[in-house]
């Protein structure tokens, strides 16, 4: 074929943009990889910075309600591992925030859609979290949750986004591991460590059903994500394959999934449960949460009492370039 | 479709409740001496050792989402995790003589039973307290781990050996940051002055030799602290020189009378406990 043999900014200059639309429809259907210099459709590239960013935010922001546990912790173990996860969450954001960055966006400008509170995140984190559990039931449903949204990911057709995401993945499953670990223990511990234990895992049962998004027929970006390969499930069949899992588990565990009518269903091969209240959903997301207001204002504050040290930052290494430059000129 | 996600889900999402092993420097703190038992003066050292390095990495726990950049939430985290796995190691040790565990020691000790020194008790202030403080504290541990791992008591050699290493990095940190904010604008170096400042009048209780580190000191078990002085201040001198910064020691008047070995505190010492064991202290007999 004499069609451009690539996608690059030269190739569609030669060929024109409605050769490199042809090729790229092909990339997505061989379900190959785009990559950052390629040419790609203007709405492909700004589907994939507003989920992007809002996943990075999601991370940035998701550091806060575990936290509030960290000087808290109640054993040195637990300490350490909630700061190593915590930690994790910032090199997420981290890695997240470059994939974005690609797509020729800066992040300053990330950052300040999120402190001045225009650009959304996981709502999730719009919940608080008022008992040591809170960190087994994020670990456990939130993380279990955002694997299952999360490992498709891994195959997203935008390079840079799939590869972080291999990254993230593999430490998301340690991060659900810890969460299970930590309500199985409490489990297995005194009776006001089981009560604690199953009032989480109640707080956070139905927002962590949520984190799939609305359902299939109310999902306005669903289609077209998944026709450039971003999004390969459905919401529906992944909050399915997320109850799925958590069943047996809730039964190694002992805790009772807050749901009277969650069954499998033998004959529809799938699992019947209630109706998910949306109105609470719409609510969390319009920004009118419980923490909403809270977690933005967190980041806005560690940003604006920051700012003395980044830009201190940027002078240092300002003038240290400009000695550089003073040397290396006088060398000359 | 279901089928293709499902290897996926092995490869990089496997959630599986019988496998929850966890990495092995989370599940075990025992550095190089998994059932050795302290001596009675090496567990009362391993505890000094330990609550300075659990004390800070409280301190720092707090700046977790709260600091000036995301490569610092990681790194100030990175460092206070280091110093939780040294605090674990020596805390675990020091618990062998009477019996106890790391967790007994960290959360159901009273503040008069505390023997961290000062300097790591001392509040983190704004980004440049912390970083002051991150300076004398990673300086002085470097020297301090670095000695010991010549320590005749084998678990103290291994603590340190794996410390010194971890420390030599905190002290880069700190260094980097010193430099950059005495250098980088009117306003950064004027608070990198002033904590300066603040910070070293709790220098010098770090350096002052008792009973118990003179007898392990003859016993080649510990460092006489006196001794690291001297090589702490060619390094510090050479940090603040490069920072242009002048060093404030003799001309600050207040120098603090330390105590923190003998479990003398300032007021900061009780609300960073509080805040640490108030859950572990709500649940008597439980196990997290």
């Amino acid at each position: 074929m004499t069609a451009p043999a690539d996608l690059s900014v030269a190739s569609r200059e030669q060929h024109g943009d409605e050769a490199a639309q042809a090729l790229f429809d092909d990339v997505i259907a061989r379900d190959s990889r785009i990559e950052p210099r390629d040419w790609m459709p203007e709405g492909y590239r700004k589907t994939l910075i507003r989920q992007i960013s809002q996943h990075a935010h999601s991370e940035i922001i998701g550091m806060q309600p575990e936290s509030n546990w960290i000087t808290r912790a109640p054993s040195l173990k637990r300490k350490a591992i909630l700061m190593a996860k915590v930690q994790d969450e910032a090199g997420h954001g981290l890695y997240l925030y470059s994939a974005a960055q690609t797509l020729g966006i800066s992040r300053e400008e990330m950052m300040q859609q999120l402190i001045e509170g225009r650009a959304r995140y996981s709502s999730i984190f719009n919940y608080p979290t008022p008992t040591w559990a809170d960190m087994g039931a994020i670990g456990w449903l939130v993380d279990g949750a955002a694997i299952c949204n999360q490992v498709p990911l891994c195959r997203c057709s935008y390079g840079p986004y799939g590869r972080a995401m291999v990254r993230i993945c593999k430490e998301e499953s340690f991060h659900q591991r810890q969460g299970f670990e930590i309500l199985l223990e409490l489990m297995q511990g005194t009776e006001a460590q089981r009560e604690m234990a199953q009032d989480a895992v109640n707080r956070w049962y139905w927002p962590s059903l949520m984190m799939f998004g609305p359902p299939d027929d109310e999902s306005p970006n669903s289609a077209q994500s998944m026709a450039w390969n971003i999004k390969r499930f459905s919401n529906d069949e992944l909050r399915q394959r997320f109850v799925g899992m958590l069943v047996p588990q809730a039964e190694v565990l002992g805790v009772t999934l807050p749901d009277p009518n969650l069954a499998w269903n033998e004959e529809a091969g799938r699992y019947d449960m209630s109706e998910i209240d949306w109105d609470e959903f719409h609510e969390v997301l319009a920004g009118r949460g419980p923490a909403n207001a809270e977690r933005v204002r967190r980041r806005r504050e560690a940003h604006e009492e920051g700012a003395w040290v980044r830009e201190a930052a940027t002078a240092y290494a300002a003038k240290q370039a400009a000695r550089a430059a003073e040397a290396s000129g006088a060398v000359a | 479709m279901s089928s293709d996600l499902d290897p996926h889900v092995d490869v990089h999402g496997d959630v599986s409740v019988d496998r929850l092993a966890l990495a092995e420097e989370f599940t075990g703190s025992q550095a190089g001496g998994a059932g050795a038992t302290a001596p009675a003066d090496a567990a009362e050292y391993a505890l000094r050792l330990g609550d300075d390095a659990l004390v800070l990495a409280q301190q720092l726990g707090m700046w977790i989402t709260r600091a000036p950049e995301l490569e610092e939430d990681v790194a100030l985290g990175n460092i206070g995790l280091d110093l939780i796995g040294h605090a674990r190691s020596l805390l675990h040790y020091a618990g062998t003589a009477t019996g106890r565990s790391e967790d007994d020691l960290a959360y159901w000790r009273d503040e008069p039973e505390w023997r961290n020194a000062w300097l790591f008790e001392q509040p983190n202030g704004d980004f440049a307290h912390t970083i002051a403080r991150q300076l004398v504290a990673s300086v002085y541990l470097f020297e301090l781990y670095g000695a010991l791992t010549a320590s005749t008591d084998p678990t103290l050699a291994a603590i340190a050996a794996k410390a010194v290493k971890e420390v030599d990095y905190h002290r880069d940190h700190a260094t980097q940051w010193v430099l950059r904010l005495a250098g980088g604008t009117d306003e950064s170096r004027r608070r990198m002055s002033v904590a300066v400042a603040d910070t070293w009048p709790y220098i010098d209780e770090l350096f002052v030799d008792d009973e118990l580190v003179e007898r392990l000191a003859d016993a080649g078990v510990a460092v006489l602290p006196s001794t690291l002085r001297p090589r702490f201040d060619t390094v510090i001198d050479e940090v603040l020189a490069e920072a242009e910064l002048e060093p404030p020691t003799g001309r600050t008047a207040f120098i603090a009378s330390g105590g923190g070995r003998r479990g003398i505190h300032t007021e900061h010492l009780g609300p960073i406990l509080a805040e640490m064991q108030v859950l572990a202290r709500a649940h008597r007999g439980a196990s997290w």
